[in-house]
């Protein structure tokens, strides 16, 4: 608790009070300068570094767009043009999404961002595009027309054969859509949040012949 | 398209390229408002 916020509530923070111990740890954890910073070191000013937050743009147009399709159902987005409309801005922007996140994934690998305490920003890095596969995976399965199910049809043997057919059953589209519209993107969302936090927590990775700044 | 075990569409190989040259295009191009070593330096 900071001396301020002391002489402001007139008395020291009670320590056995959760809310107390929770914002002393999240401003342990990224101090309120570096949350949201309005200045970054120089070799920032660079394209390369961009790739990410585009990546992070198109998620929330996925999101937008996915909850759009969900309120209005299959029949809506297969028989009416607003709904062919919003269905095709899901899709494009899924495909935004991964060859964004493929660019920033190179430039990362390339300028070596596991440096300087920063390898659970990669590892969350690497289980998010991991998982958005999966998503992506499950959103094919979940468009219900003949491309769906052709789709189905091909993976079980692949997935039965690892023996994970009985658990996840892709020539099941209830449990398909669930998968795609809560489970995975939940897991997603919260790993997205997590990279930010450690991105600002350990500031952008500097280039490799640079010094940290 | 097909070379022994790797087979690709069109497609797909268009929109690896296309991230390639978006890739390099990143690296080299400058970024607005960028201060890089290119002032002006005093005469002698």
């Amino acid at each position: 608790m900071s001396a301020r916020a002391d002489l402001l509530l007139g008395e020291p923070a009670d320590r056995s009070n959760w809310t107390v111990r929770l914002r002393t740890r999240l401003q342990h954890t990224v101090p309120p300068g570096q949350a949201l910073p309005d200045r970054q070191p120089v070799y920032v000013s660079s394209w390369i570094y961009v790739f990410g937050v585009l990546t992070l743009a198109a998620f929330v147009v996925i999101l937008v767009t996915g909850g759009v399709l969900a309120i209005g159902g299959a029949a809506w987005w297969h028989t009416s043009g607003f709904g062919h409309f919003v269905n095709s801005l899901h899709l494009w922007s899924v495909e935004l999404f991964f060859a964004f996140m493929v660019i920033h994934l190179w430039g990362k690998y390339w300028m070596a961002a596991w440096r300087g305490k920063r390898a659970l920003t990669w590892m969350t890095g690497v289980v998010a595009f991991l998982g958005s596969i999966g998503t992506a995976f499950t959103g094919y399965l979940s468009q219900s027309n003949f491309d769906s199910q052709w789709i189905a049809g091909q993976a079980k043997d692949g997935l039965n054969a690892v023996g994970i057919g009985a658990y996840f059953n892709v020539l099941n589209p209830g449990q398909m859509l669930l998968w795609h519209v809560v489970l995975l993107p939940f897991v997603i969302g919260v790993l997205i949040v997590l990279h930010v936090i450690l991105v600002r927590r350990h500031g952008v990775v500097p280039p490799i012949d640079a010094a940290e700044e | 398209m097909h070379w022994g075990v790797i087979q690709i569409s069109v497609t797909n190989l268009v929109i690896i390229g296309v991230m390639l040259v978006l890739f390099v295009l990143a690296l080299v191009l400058p970024f607005p408002g960028a201060h890089g070593d290119d002032t002006p330096k005093s005469p002698r």
